[in-house]
This record gives C-alpha cells, structure tokens and sequence, in this order.
C-alpha cells in the first residue's frame, strides 16, 4: 500500500538544522502536499526526495528500495520546477522527448508518447515551440508534460504554479488534479499557499522551522489544527483565552461572558480558537463591540473588539441585515466547532 | 486645429531632442573620427603609393603593393600562419576555458574569488615577463617543464619553444584565456542552475548534461569568446614578436618591420589593410552566422 516512505529523515546545513525527523508514509496514488512558509524546509526535503541532497539522518524507501543507494538519475521520479527548468535550445517535443531518449525507447513509441503527453496538457500543435517563445502557463505545461512522460513511480511538484496568475493558477490546480486523478500517479506538491494546497491534496503536511505540525486531510488540518501555527497558517483564526473550572459540576469553560460545559482533559488556563466564519451573532455569549466592517461581495468581514481581545467575525452575505459598525453584539459558536488548548502549549 | 498642433508638435520634437543626441554625441564622435577614422583612411590611402629604396614614398596611386603581397607567396606564408597560430590558440582557449568557467561558475564565493584573480592573472603580467617566464620554463634543455617532460618519458627531446609556433599558440592561448573563460562564464550566469537538475532527473548521465544541456546553452557564449581570442591572436603583435622574433613573423610583426626597420610604409600599409579586412569579414561573418543558429537562445 505505501509506496514512498520517509523515516525520521533529517537534513542539517552546518548549525542550522533545515528538516528534523520528518516521517511520512505516502500511498500509491495518493496527492500529498508539503505546506509551509517559506524556510520550513518543505523545499528541502522535496530536493532529498529527489537525490539532490542527501539526508543527514534517516531513510527514504520507494516500494521498498532503499532510495538514497539510488543515483537522482535512476529514481524515476518526475519532477516540476518552481523556474520550470525547461530547455531553452529545444522544441517543446524535444523537451519532452529528452527522458524517453534517456530510457532508450524506440523512436516511433516515443514521438507517440510525446504527442500524447503534449495532447494530454492542452498543448497540442505546439510541438516545435521553443520554451521562450510560450508563456508562463504553457511553459508550465510542458514541464508538466516530460515530467509525466516518463511514467513516474512519483511526481514531484515544486511550487510549480507560483509563477502563475491567480487565474491562471486556478485553471491549472483543476487541470493538475484532474491530470492526477485520471493517470493515478502519486504525487507530492510543495507549496506555501494553504488554497492550493487544500483543493488539491488528499493530505497535507503543515510544516514549520523544520518540523511536521501536523499530517492530516484538508478539512483535519482547517478545522482540527492540533497547533496554534497550524490553525494560524491555515486561514484565520480566533484565539480567546479561557478557564476551565472542575469546582462545579459539570465542569465549566468560561471565555468572558461566553461559557460552555467543558471538555474532558483539560483544566485550569486554556487557549480556544475558533475561525472566523464559524462565529455567529447571537443573544447570548462573549459580548463585542463591532470596530469595523468591510464588505467583501459575498461576505461581510467583522473586526470586533470582544471582553477576550480582537476577533474576526465572517458572515455569509444572505441578504439578513447585519450590525453596524459601533453596535454591541454578542458572539456565540458551537463547541464542535472549536478546538481547545492548554494555554501556552502548542498542541 | 488640434490635428495641426500635434504633428507640428511631433515634428518638432523628435528633432529637438535628435540635435541633443547628437550634440551629447560629438565629443566622443570628434576623437572618434581623429584617431581612428582618419588614420584608418590614410592608412588605406598609403598602401597605394609607392616606394623606393632611394626616392622614398611616392603619393601616386598604384596597386604595385597590393599586387606583391598577392604574388609573392612569401606573404600567403605569413597570412597563413598568423591565422593558424590564432586557431590554434583559439580551439586550446575554448577546450580549456569552458570546463574552467564552469568549474568557476559552481564555485562557492571565497574560492570563486580567489580563482577568478588567478583567471584574470595573464591580464595583470607585463606581456614581457609573462612571455619570457614561457620561455624561461621551455627553455632549451635545462627549461623546467621540459626537464620534467622529459623525466616522466613523454617526450624524448626537449619542446623547442623560442622562435617556433608551438612557442606562439601557447603563450597566446594564456594571455587569452581570460577572455574565454570570461565571455563562457557570462553566459553560464545566465543558465537556470535547476535545469541541470531536471535533466539528471530525466536520467541523463553528467557527460549527457554536458554535453546536450549545458553546452549548447552556452554555445553562444563561447562563440563570441571565440571571436575575441581569435581576432585578438591574430592581431597580436607583442607575444608573437618576443617568441617569433624575426625568424619567425606573423602578419601583425611583418607590418611593424615593413614600417620600422625597411621602412617601406606603403607596403606596410597593405599589409595592415590585409590583415584588418580579414579579420573584419571573418568576425562579423561568423557573428552573423551564430546570431542566426542560436536565434531561440538570444530571445
């Protein structure tokens, strides 16, 4: 079932340790996504992934083999640059065909392969193109194209659209997973936009200064961070301190005015978040004071001033009326939609 | 009304600033015309007088010079060789000075330092020491590269170095090499360092990189290097004069003593001409002839 497999791999340059006991175990099949901000080493291991760093610490398994005994040239990986890395001196079909003519694949079986993979990305009749006579995004397809030529155990994708405009952006992340779905190969894209990484991954890897926050499905990791970072990075967030008091029964958790049977496992000083659009104005609950309001087409952005420090408020724009700016409100919000942490911990 | 006062304003205008163009460009323009046009065409001009032992330069116009240079296959000796030795030291500039930059380029920044300077050395060195330390390490039989040469076996008789061609295409190709591994070095600047990567990913072994990535992106690059080492060698004066002497002249050596030591400026002159034509043809040629086939590189 797991295809690649990565143990406890880490990565030091000199003092600075790039990537620390990274363990990830990815399924044949599966778009896995290394997401982080920039430095936090998602880049880095994506590169010893590929060969072309060697891990201080820990192993690399591809269907079992041991990857780090295999040269880069010979691991079969297909990878996507960030700078596309085409070559400049030959057509689109010569770009594509250059991993074929590496595996020695018969000339007819080849320009067949290359006119299909070129078919495949949407780049048909663009064949004798040179790579600086096309534009970002059908660079992007032909490098998309030769690394999905060679039929790769895995594909690698290294910020591969953050050279694109945002729609054009949009258009490709549907057509990758659409490209992905149709083909079954397993594929790892590194990337620091949380959208991208979220409409396209089966899993995402929340990253920071060289660790895994957090490995989980898309809505796992937006709606159950298990850190502060994870919930931060991913879309906004509210964090309220609260108490939770075991004196009385059942055991209360108390946020100002706001207050909710309390969950089990915790006590004393705690952190919830809650994101933004989960948030509602209701009657009762943790009273504010609407700041300001911004109207953002289909919806409305609230920045409160509540008893437990600012919050944003996101309310759908369903034709209700909504407070203004000045009013007091009340902000109210189901317990499940709320994570509760240890003050001060991390997790 | 409007449509007149625009292209009034238009013809204007390009001409207002034409004259400040062209103003901002005299000087330069002025010493451009005195110290390389004019003597350029007087050069021209001499090269069709004539001379005599005794009468000494005649401002007649006859192709009497001409006509010896083309005649005499002493000259085509001595045009031959200067382009020889320019090849020659050209190809060894460009065999040696690609991997040189490329090694260079992937350096870290101390080293890189370091290694540029010793690069850029010959540039640094008086043309007379530089070429006399050749000599001094060739020299004859007690020369200590040809002790040593000799000692592992590879050569059974001392490189004759002093007044011999061998002695030229070596100490031109390095007071060249600068050039080389510069232009190289420019254009390997200019390379995505990840496509290297991509294509080792592709399963290309590092002599395929080489050979079919790296190179023919920096094909143009050591074409232009190429350009300027060979017009430089065959337009070389100081290094061919102290190893060649006058035993052994290249065209540029043949001119000087035509002025200096036979004093026959016309004929000189020609030569100078001759050589300055050639070199003209073979570099704009060769020039159009990559713009054309590296057109994709230069977008």
């Amino acid at each position: 079932m797991s295809l690649l497999e990565l143990d406890r791999v880490a990565k030091h340059f000199g003092q600075t340790i790039a990537v620390d006991a990274f363990s990830l175990t990815v399924g044949k099949g599966e778009f896995v996504s290394f997401l982080g901000p920039s430095g936090c080493g998602k880049t880095t291991t994506l590169q010893m992934i590929a060969g072309f760093l060697d891990p201080s610490h820990g192993t690399i398994r591809l269907e079992g083999h041991d990857l780090l005994k295999i040269t880069p040239a010979r691991r079969g990986l297909g990878i996507v640059f960030q700078s596309y890395a085409l070559f400049p001196h030959m057509t689109a079909a010569e770009n594509v065909s250059f991993g074929l003519e590496m595996r020695r694949v018969a000339r007819t079986e080849r320009e067949e392969r290359v006119r299909g993979a070129l078919a495949m990305v949407g780049l048909k009749g663009y064949e004798d193109r040179h790579p600086r006579r096309m534009s970002g995004g059908q660079q992007q397809r032909v490098a998309l194209a030769r690394a999905l030529v060679i039929r790769p155990s895995v594909l690698l994708l290294d910020e591969p659209l953050s050279n694109l405009d945002a729609r054009l952006r949009e258009d490709m992340q549907i057509e990758l997973r659409q490209i992905q779905r149709n083909l079954g190969t397993t594929t790892i894209l590194v990337t620091h936009d949380q959208i991208e990484a979220m409409s396209l991954s089966d899993r995402i890897v929340v990253m920071s200064k060289g660790r895994i926050e957090q490995i989980g499905t898309p809505q796992q990791v937006y709606e159950r961070p298990a850190s502060a970072f994870v919930a931060q990075f991913l879309g906004k967030t509210n964090e309220f301190r609260a108490t939770v008091d075991r004196t009385v029964s059942p055991a209360d958790l108390a946020a100002g005015s706001w207050s909710a049977p309390a969950p089990a496992g915790v006590t004393g000083a705690v952190t919830i978040s809650i994101r933004p659009e989960r948030i509602s104005f209701g009657a009762s609950g943790l009273s504010a004071r609407i700041a300001s309001r911004i109207f953002q087409g289909n919806q409305w952005l609230f920045q409160c001033e509540s008893e437990c420090g600012p919050a944003i408020v996101i309310r759908q724009n369903d034709g209700q009326p909504q407070p203004a700016q000045g009013d007091s409100v009340h902000l109210a919000w189901r317990t499940e939609d709320m994570s509760v942490r240890v003050a001060g911990g991390t997790s | 009304m409007n449509a007149a006062v625009d292209s009034l304003s238009a013809t204007t205008a390009p001409s207002r600033e034409t004259r400040a163009a062209w103003s901002l460009a005299l000087p330069a323009l002025m010493l451009f015309t005195g110290v390389v046009v004019i003597p350029l065409v007087m050069t021209v001009m001499l090269s069709f007088h004539d001379w005599g032992q005794y009468k000494g330069i005649e401002p007649v116009f006859i192709l009497k010079n001409w006509r010896e240079i083309a005649s005499d296959p002493y000259y085509a000796e001595m045009f031959l060789r200067t382009f020889r030795v320019a090849v020659l030291a050209t190809l060894i500039t460009a065999a040696l000075g690609v991997p040189e930059a490329y090694i260079l380029s992937r350096m870290s920044g101390r080293w890189k330092g370091f290694f540029l300077l010793i690069i850029l050395g010959p540039l640094l060195i008086s043309v007379v020491a530089r070429t006399l330390g050749w000599a001094l390490l060739f020299g004859g039989n007690n020369g200590v590269a040809n002790k040593l040469l000799m000692s592992i076996g590879l050569i059974a008789s001392p490189v004759r170095f002093m007044f011999t061609e061998t002695g030229m295409v070596v100490a031109l190709a390095h007071a060249m090499m600068p050039f080389m591994v510069l232009a190289v070095w420019t254009a390997l600047q200019r390379t995505d360092p990840q496509i290297e990567n991509a294509a080792i990913s592709l399963g290309a072994s590092p002599l395929t990189v080489a050979r079919r990535i790296i190179l023919p992106q920096i094909m143009p690059g050591v074409l232009s290097g190429a350009i300027i080492v060979f017009s430089l060698s065959a337009s070389a004066f100081a290094t061919p004069a102290i190893i060649g002497g006058r035993r052994l002249k290249v065209a540029a050596t043949l001119a000087y003593d035509e002025f200096l030591n036979t004093l026959n400026w016309p004929l000189g002159a020609a030569i100078a001409v001759l050589l300055l034509v050639a070199l003209v043809l073979i570099v704009v040629g060769s020039n159009a002839l990559i713009e054309r086939r590296y057109a994709e590189l230069f977008r």
